[in-house]
C-alpha cells in the first residue's frame, strides 16, 4: 500500500495567537505551527493499514520554507517520506490554486490512497480534497469513520458517517479519502521514532518541478480576498449566579424567558 | 452578476433538508437586493417531495431526477449534473452548506469550474457585490470577503443558523430537468445504509443545544442532558473528552475535532471551556454554563454561569422548566 497523507502546518490552536497580517493574510510567524489536527487522524490511520498491509506513507505538503520542521513530527510518527511543495509563488494561494498544485503533485507520486484531514483549523475549508479527487479523476470517499482496502481486489471500504447514521462505500484504488477524528486517536513519536526522523527524505518541489504556470497559482491568481475585518463584539460579563439548586435553575429559567428562549 | 443558484440537500426520507430552505431564503434575499435572478436545484433519485418544498421559498426550482444516486454516493454524481445545468456566463453565485455534503460538493463544483470558494459564511449580504462574512481563528475575528473582479462561477459554503428559512410570499414552479451526458467521474457505490440504533437529533441545525462534558461524569449523567434537551426541545451536544469516553456519539461532538455548531441557546452542564471546545460554540447567541468552577474558562465567554452541581441544578431546572 502507498498511502500519501495531506498534512498542513497550521498555527497551534491552543497557543490562541492567530492574526491576520496587515496584508489580510495569516501572520504565519504569530504563532507555533503544528500539523493540522485533524490530518494526524488520517496519517495515524495510514501508518496502521501499512503496518498491516505493508508499504509505504508519504507525507505531502504545501507550505513555507520553513514547513520541514513541523513535517519531522509526522515523519517521526512513522511516516517514510515527506514531499514538500514550497514556492514564494504560492504566497497568498487560494484554494482553488492550493488544490490545482497538491493534484500537480501528487500526478509526480505512485500511490493507492491519499488521505486528507476533514478540515484544517486555519482555514476550516474541507474543500481541498474534493476538488483534488475531481482534479485527478479518482473516486472521492468522505466522513471516513473506517479505512478498509482490499489490496488484493484492488478496492477500499470507507464507512462514512451520515446524519442518520453510516453508509459503507465503496470504490477502485486508487482513491482519496477524507476522514474522521473516529479513525482513532494519532500516537506520539516515540524516542525511536524521533531520532529516525531525522535522516529521512524530505523532497522540495517549486511550481516550476511541477510544471504550474505562476501566473495561475498563488497571489496572481487568487479568485478572493478579505475587504476588511473586525473584532466579535465582547459578550458582556457573565452574569454569575451562587445559590441552592432551586434558586440557580429559577435563575437560568427567568434568564432564558427575559431571552424569550422557552 | 448573471445568476444565483441554491444548492439543496435532501433528507433521508427524499424531504427538503433545512440547509436547503436557509439557502433558498439567503439566495432570494441577495437577488431581490442585486435584481437578479435565483434558481434551486435538487439533485436526487427521486427530487419531487423536496423540490415542491424549495420552491415555497423560490421562484424557480430545477428537480434532477438523477437515479444513480440511490446506490452511490451523492455530492459526486450531484455537482457534476449542477456544473452540467448552470450556465457560467458571467458572474455567477452557488450557494451550498458547509456542512459534510454541501462541501463535497462544492469542493468537486470548484475543481468542475476551475473557480474559487468562500467558505463558512456567517452572513452574506449585497453591497454592489456579494460580501462574505467569516468567523475565524475560532471566532476571534470576523472577516468580509468577496470575489475577485472577473471572477465567472462563485461559490459559498453557508453555515446552518445564519438565516432563518422563511418562504416567498407566492410559491415558484418546479422544472424537471433529465440528467444529460455521462457521469465522467469514477462512481463510488453504497454497499449499505445502517441507520444508527437511536439517531439523536442533528446539533448543526439545533436551536437549541444542552451540552455534557467531563462533568456529566457518564452515559448514565448524559440521561439527564437528554432529559433537558427533550424539554427544552433541543439537540444534545458533548465535548471531545465526554466522547472519547464512549458516553456519546461522536456525531454529537461540538469543536475544533467535531462540529461547529451556533445556535440560539448554548447550555453548558460541566463543560471547563477549553479552547477546542470553545472554537465550536462560542458564536452561540446565548451561552449559560453550569460548573463546579467558577474560575473555569467558560466563565469568560459565557452570558450566565451557574456555580454549583450541574446533577443538582438540572434536577431543579427540569421540575422548574414548563413541560
Amino acid at each position: 500500500m502507498r498511502i500519501v497523507v495531506l498534512t498542513k502546518p497550521v498555527p497551534d490552536p491552543a497557543a490562541a495567537a492567530e492574526r491576520l497580517g496587515p496584508d489580510n493574510r495569516l501572520d504565519r510567524a504569530a504563532s507555533p505551527a503544528v500539523i493540522n489536527g485533524n490530518d494526524e487522524y488520517l496519517l495515524e490511520a495510514a501508518l496502521k493499514l501499512v503496518e498491516a498491509h505493508g508499504g509505504e506513507v508519504t507525507l505531502l505538503t504545501m507550505a513555507p520554507a520553513n514547513a520541514p520542521e513541523t513535517m519531522r513530527k509526522g515523519l517521526a510518527m512513522g511516516a517514510h517520506r515527506g514531499v514538500h511543495v514550497t514556492d514564494p509563488g504560492l504566497v497568498g494561494s487560494d484554494l482553488w490554486s492550493t488544490a490545482r498544485t497538491l493534484a500537480a503533485a501528487l500526478r509526480e507520486l505512485e500511490f493507492d490512497l491519499v488521505f486528507a484531514g476533514f478540515d484544517t483549523s486555519d482555514g476550516v475549508g474541507g474543500l481541498v480534497g474534493a476538488a483534488v479527487a475531481t482534479l485527478l479523476g479518482l473516486p472521492y470517499l468522505s466522513s471516513a469513520a473506517k479505512i478498509e482496502p482490499d489490496p488484493d481486489g484492488g478496492t477500499v471500504r470507507v464507512r462514512r458517517i451520515s446524519a442518520s447514521g453510516f453508509d459503507v462505500l465503496e470504490a477502485p484504488m486508487p482513491a482519496v479519502i477524507v476522514g474522521t477524528q473516529l479513525l482513532g486517536e494519532p500516537r506520539y513519536p516515540s524516542l525511536k521514532g524521533i531520532m529516525g526522523a531525522r535522516s529521512k527524505e524530505i523532497v522540495t518541489r517549486s511550481v516550476a518541478d511541477l510544471g504550474l504556470d505562476p501566473a495561475t497559482v498563488g497571489a496572481a491568481a487568487t479568485t478572493t480576498e478579505v475587504l476588511r475585518k473586525r473584532t466579535p463584539p465582547p459578550r458582556g460579563e457573565a452574569r454569575v449566579v451562587r445559590g441552592t439548586a432551586e434558586e440557580s435553575a429559577k435563575a437560568i429559567v427567568a434568564f432564558l424567558a427575559e431571552r424569550r428562549l422557552v | 452578476m448573471a445568476g444565483i443558484w441554491v444548492v439543496a440537500e435532501t433528507n433521508a426520507d427524499g424531504s427538503l433538508a433545512r440547509i436547503g430552505a436557509e439557502l433558498a431564503t439567503l439566495g432570494r434575499t441577495l437577488g431581490e437586493a442585486a435584481s437578479i435572478e435565483v434558481t434551486g436545484i435538487v439533485v436526487a433519485a427521486d427530487p419531487s417531495a423536496a423540490a415542491k418544498d424549495l420552491a415555497t421559498y423560490l421562484p424557480r426550482v430545477l428537480a434532477v431526477a438523477e437515479p444513480t444516486v440511490a446506490d452511490h454516493a451523492w455530492s459526486q454524481i450531484a455537482a457534476q449534473r449542477i456544473a452540467g445545468i448552470v450556465p457560467v456566463d458571467g458572474p455567477t453565485l452557488i450557494l451550498t452548506g458547509a456542512g459534510p455534503d454541501g462541501r463535497d460538493v462544492a469542493g468537486t463544483l470548484m475543481a468542475l469550474l476551475g473557480c474559487g470558494a468562500l467558505v463558512n459564511a456567517t452572513a452574506v449580504s449585497w453591497d454592489g457585490g456579494e460580501a462574505v462574512e467569516m468567523n475565524v481563528f475560532g471566532g476571534k475575528l470576523i472577516t468580509t470577503s468577496a470575489f475577485v473582479a472577473g471572477a465567472e462561477a462563485r461559490i459559498i459554503t453557508v453555515r446552518p443558523n445564519v438565516v432563518t428559512a422563511e418562504p416567498a410570499a407566492s410559491a415558484g414552479k418546479v422544472e424537471s430537468v433529465a440528467p444529460e451526458g455521462e457521469l465522467t467521474l469514477p462512481k463510488v457505490r453504497v454497499v449499505d445504509r445502517v441507520e444508527a440504533a437511536s439517531a439523536a437529533a442533528p446539533i448543526e441545525e439545533a436551536r437549541i443545544i444542552v451540552a455534557g462534558g467531563r462533568g456529566v461524569g457518564g452515559e448514565a449523567g448524559f440521561d439527564l442532558v437528554r432529559q433537558i434537551a427533550d424539554r427544552l426541545g433541543g439537540a444534545v451536544g458533548a465535548t471531545r473528552a465526554a466522547v472519547d469516553s464512549g458516553w456519546i456519539p461522536y456525531a454529537q461532538q461540538i469543536g475544533q475535532t467535531g462540529k461547529i455548531v451556533r445556535p440560539r441557546l448554548y447550555l453548558a452542564l460541566g463543560i471547563s471551556g477549553a479552547i477546542q471546545h470553545k472554537v465550536g460554540m462560542q458564536t452561540a447567541e446565548t451561552i449559560i454554563a453550569v460548573n463546579r468552577d467558577p474560575d473555569a474558562p467558560i466563565a469568560d465567554f459565557a452570558d450566565m454561569l451557574v456555580i454549583g452541581d450541574l446533577f443538582e441544578v438540572g434536577k431543579a431546572l427540569l421540575e422548574q422548566l414548563p413541560s
